[in-house]
């Protein structure tokens, strides 16, 4: 005789009497070998809502099975610092700004949810982060975007980047956040799969740093926010751990969430308004996996035991049972830890906010997470098997084939306009700086509050977003997102290095002092070696990268499956990277502002057009390799911009890298309205579109030139006086001349034309 | 003794923050108003904050409009009390009938954010004093329900009694009719406007600071009062 099943849910105890039930792990997405994993820890099958549990739980997406072992590199490589006050593992890296400030920032991807239903799946990217941010203390301040997106002609493109664009307007603009930057990219490889990074930065005071740990025994679980219902279910072990491919019989059909952000904002200012009464002794936000990863999460995190009773959350479909409410993925939700004494003026103040909050739990010292339906026990395992001991994968990882063959192809070959060809010149400027990559990207930025909460002191289209921290003192924080998949193709090594060295340089050029990481690890299949490979080399550039840089990994995020059928995008992996501003009064923006300013060239050019703006948008070719890293030069390069930002030596400060010399002048002239004109320093072509790193073109003020001078002496910093600012048009001296106006008219109809 | 101007905040108000530091960058005393609470606690005056209050759900403003402060705020703007309405709080001025005319969705029926410039029309009510009636300001305009609607009897009505506070120039970016970005009262103490001035109080976060006056002027208007 079999245990009674009261409420028609498969309990614990039944499971114990009935081993050879055929239970749908492979649907669930686990495999054999895991199925017989969970088995053997639990010393019986699972029951219907472990095994949803563990399904999420150890799916890709929540386990990092792939990709952990490599990840380690990130802590073994850390630079020594003082300044990470939580780091990788937490639901954001926390970093001291000084005068009792941390700040807290993370940048996530929500790729397969974004093609499927862009504007929702967009949307509720955003809402995931700020959620993250929210759950380590902070306030949340700003978010930005990293968007990739097929080419920008393609007609699914009209589909899915206006979608995306509406979703990430309504839900950050609704929830009162600056979007302060971020990235637009277009390449035939992620037509199928397009890319969507979310990053959300929050400040905090010391003492109110939040961690995810249930402790305490006796304390309460309440679970608060949006109600329960059967949105997104598998959405983390399904759609961010497979790819499209085989979607037949629905056995893996994809699931988007729907955002409200109305009661995101609600949930933000409850939870801020919980914080400063000190009524949270352990919060976590409910993201990809739900209440399964919240409560092994918190349970795994406090080291204790948990009791959790299932049919107390509040739902929105009443049909849903254990296995549904544990992996559902409804938004707007997040789960505290609170002492039995605090409980009613907690919900007072959800009262106060509209927002609905429940007691579903209590912590114990069992060091089980159990739970219960209409009082029968469903589930009932350690919460860190689920939560920190999932699988470990050790993917074959080797380099293609082809690769050879793809550094070899170099562009030297490619025919270019020589030193003469003053039309040949123009007529290069004029296409790059219209393609969709380096074309003005105001069409999808006017689309985002940028002012909002009134401390943002430079966003779009400035080199990096920079906030006001601190209106007495003028502490700041800037931030810039970087990736660049055509430099990863050619050598993912050198190119994620590129990445986070062109992210270093954008903050550093605003004049704030680079500090820490996060990053958006976007790749193909882990189950295709090649892809494997180009993974292993992108996190081994970018642990050595910041080692050397100083700028410690403080988390991030791992993207695997973005591909169509058997081809990976490019592997893209998108750098964040956070600097700190004394401040933000001395700031420097990227144009040219004023007339009478020395334009100076920081940095040397060499002829390096591997994987290059230039070469893609005029010969559609990629090969070779990319550009050369140096990271002591970029940290000189960062110094003297720095310092010179302090002194207030610099008028504008721009950042060269797709594009070139060309593109950034082009763009500092037309951000300003002030022209400019230059003599250039060697062949003509190869100063204009060389990518050559650590450079940056910087407007110095009239009077400060000696001064500056001195400052680059002293660092040995090459550094080339230019030309001057001023004037109506871009002007090179013996090769061509561009009033703005053709060059606001090229740099501005390309995106409107396409999309509009 | 200061001027005390209050500023509500609804649920999804967003902009509440930066009145506050327009208000108390113009020399008053900030003062924070809770929607639940039917009580204006003496203030001078009172702004209406950006947002999306209530999610927008139903109709821009609708729902905040039957919040409990409006209860006190609706007989004291029809008694003088100057009231501004910036963005949804000019959308919620509407929905409670103390201002005349629609917002709806931008022509181009996408969010605008977009630094702008206005012409002041009205430089004679509460809110307008401190500039000189054909005034350009640059001001920042963010909204997606911007486009400000009144039947063709009304339009002359607002015309003839000088009732449009500002219009766009430099092109229209929302299809408002004949170009307006905000109205005033008959009496001048109630105005609405979509664009932001408190996003343009200082040149380090905004534009410029060009939307001061709007909070300067109310100042005038209290101590005149």
């Amino acid at each position: 005789m079999t245990a009674p099943q009261v409420t028609g849910q498969d309990t614990v105890a039944h499971a114990a009497e009935t081993p050879d039930r055929q239970q749908p792990f492979a649907e669930l997405g686990l495999t054999a070998a895991e199925f017989d994993q969970v088995t053997g820890l639990l010393g019986r099958r699972p029951t219907d809502a472990e095994l949803a549990i563990y399904s999420v739980m150890w799916s890709e997406h929540c386990s990092y099975k792939s990709s952990r072992k490599y990840l380690r590199q990130f802590a073994e490589k850390a630079p020594q610092t003082s300044v990470l006050l939580a780091g990788i593992g937490q639901n954001a890296g926390v970093v001291d700004i000084g005068q009792g400030y941390a700040v807290t920032f993370k940048i996530e991807s929500h790729n397969h949810p974004s093609f499927v239903e862009p504007f929702q799946g967009a949307a509720t990217g955003v809402g995931g982060i700020v959620r993250d941010i929210l759950a380590m203390g902070a306030r949340p301040v700003a978010v930005m975007d990293a968007l990739r997106f097929g080419p920008a002609h393609a007609p699914d493109t009209r589909r899915v980047l206006p979608g995306v664009v509406g979703g990430i307007s309504f839900y950050g603009n609704c929830l009162g956040l600056p979007n302060i930057g971020g990235e637009l990219a277009f390449d035939p490889c992620y037509a199928g799969n397009p890319l969507v990074n979310a990053l959300c930065v929050g400040v905090l005071r010391h003492r109110d740093l939040k961690v995810a740990a249930a402790t305490g025994p006796g304390n309460k679980v309440i679970l608060f926010g949006s109600r329960t219902g059967p949105d997104g279910i598998g959405g983390a072990s399904v759609l961010a751990s497979a790819s499209f491919e085989g979607s037949g019989e629905g056995a893996k059909r994809p699931s988007v969430q729907v955002g409200d952000p109305f009661m995101e904002k609600l949930l933000v200012e409850c939870c801020l308004e919980l914080y400063q009464a000190d009524l949270v002794v352990g919060i976590q936000d409910l993201g990809a996996a739900g209440v399964a990863c919240a409560t092994t999460e918190l349970a795994a995190g406090g080291g204790t035991g948990m009791r959790v009773w299932l049919d107390a959350v509040p739902l929105r479909d009443s049909s849903l049972g254990p296995p549904e409410i544990l992996m559902s993925e409804s938004q707007e939700r997040m789960m505290a830890i609170v002492r039995p004494a605090d409980v009613k003026e907690f919900l007072a103040i959800c009262a106060k906010w509209d927002v609905l909050a429940t007691e579903i739990g209590e912590v114990n010292d069992s060091g089980r997470l159990e739970m219960t339906w209409h009082g029968e026990l469903v589930v009932d395992i350690p919460p860190g098997s689920a939560a920190d001991e999932g699988p470990l994968c050790d993917r074959p990882a080797i380099r293609p084939a082809g690769q050879d063959a793809l550094q070899a192809d170099d562009p030297g070959r490619l025919p270019r306009p020589g030193s003469g060809d003053s039309d040949g010149l123009r007529a290069a400027l004029l296409t790059v700086l219209g393609s969709p990559d380096a074309a003005d990207k105001a069409w999808v930025t006017e689309q985002y509050d940028r002012y909002v909460r009134g401390d943002t002191v430079l966003a779009m289209p400035h080199d990096a977003g920079l906030l006001r921290v601190d209106e007495e003192t003028g502490l700041g924080v800037a931030l810039a997102t970087d990736g660049n998949g055509r430099y990863c193709q050619l050598d993912p090594y050198t190119g994620t290095q590129l990445a986070l060295a062109e992210a270093h340089r954008n903050v550093a050029v605003t004049g704030a002092r680079p500090l820490a990481v996060t990053n958006c690890l976007n790749f193909g299949s882990p189950e295709d070696p090649a892809v494997m490979w180009q993974f292993t080399e992108a996190v081994r550039g970018l642990a050595d990268g910041c080692l050397a840089l100083g700028t410690p990994v403080t988390g991030g995020n791992v993207s695997f499956y973005n591909q169509t059928g058997g081809t990976p995008i490019q592997p893209t992996p998108v750098v964040g990277l956070l600097g700190v501003h004394d401040d933000v009064r001395h700031r420097v923006g990227s144009g040219f502002e004023a007339a009478g300013a020395s334009v100076v060239l920081l940095g040397e050019t060499r002829p390096e057009f591997g994987g290059s703006l230039w070469a893609w948008v005029t010969h559609g070719h990629l090969g070779g390799r990319p550009p050369e890293v140096d990271f002591a030069a970029e940290q000189r390069l960062a110094r003297v911009l720095v310092t010179a930002a302090g002194r207030g030596l610099l008028q504008a400060g721009h950042d060269l890298s797709d594009g070139g010399l060309a593109v950034a002048l082009a763009e500092a002239c037309l951000a300003g309205g002030t022209g400019c004109s230059v003599t250039l320093p060697g062949d003509p072509f190869t100063v204009l579109f060389s990518e050559s790193a650590a450079r940056a073109v910087v407007a110095v003020a009239p009077g400060a030139e000696e001064e500056f001078k001195d400052l680059c002496a002293e660092e040995g910093q090459p550094a080339s006086v230019i030309g001057v600012t001023g004037g109506p048009s871009l002007e090179v001296t013996g090769a061509f001349e561009i009033p703005l106006a053709e060059l606001a008219a090229v740099h501005k109809q390309t995106l409107p034309a396409l999309l509009a | 003794m200061k001027a005390r101007i209050g500023v509500v905040t609804f649920p999804g108000s967003l902009d509440d923050r930066d009145a506050l530091r327009a208000v108390r960058q113009a020399g008053a005393e900030p003062v924070q108003l809770w929607h639940g609470e039917p009580s204006l606690r003496g203030v001078d005056g009172v702004i209406l904050p950006g947002g999306f209050s209530y999610g927008d759900y139903l109709r821009t403003g609708a729902i905040a409009r039957f919040a409990p402060v409006m209860a006190e705020l609706i007989p004291a703007a029809a008694s003088g009390l100057p009231v501004l309405g910036i963005c949804n709080g000019f959308q919620i001025l509407c929905e409670a009938h103390l201002l005349p005319g629609a917002l709806t969705r931008n022509a181009g029926l996408r969010f605008i954010n977009r630094d702008i410039t206005i012409r002041i029309e009205n430089a004679s009510t509460a809110w307008t004093s401190q500039y000189r009636p054909g005034q350009e300001i640059t001001v920042v305009l963010k909204s997606g329900e911007g486009a400000y609607m009144a039947d063709t009897g009304t339009l002359a009505e607002l015309e003839a009694g000088g009732q449009v506070l500002a219009r766009y120039t430099g092109g229209n970016p929302n299809g408002s009719v004949s170009d307006i970005a905000g109205v005033t009262s008959e009496a001048g103490n109630v105005v609405g406007l979509m664009p932001h001035p408190e996003h343009a109080i200082d040149v380090l976060t905004g534009p410029g600071d060009d939307g001061l006056g709007f909070f300067t002027s109310v100042l005038s208007a209290v101590a005149l009062a």
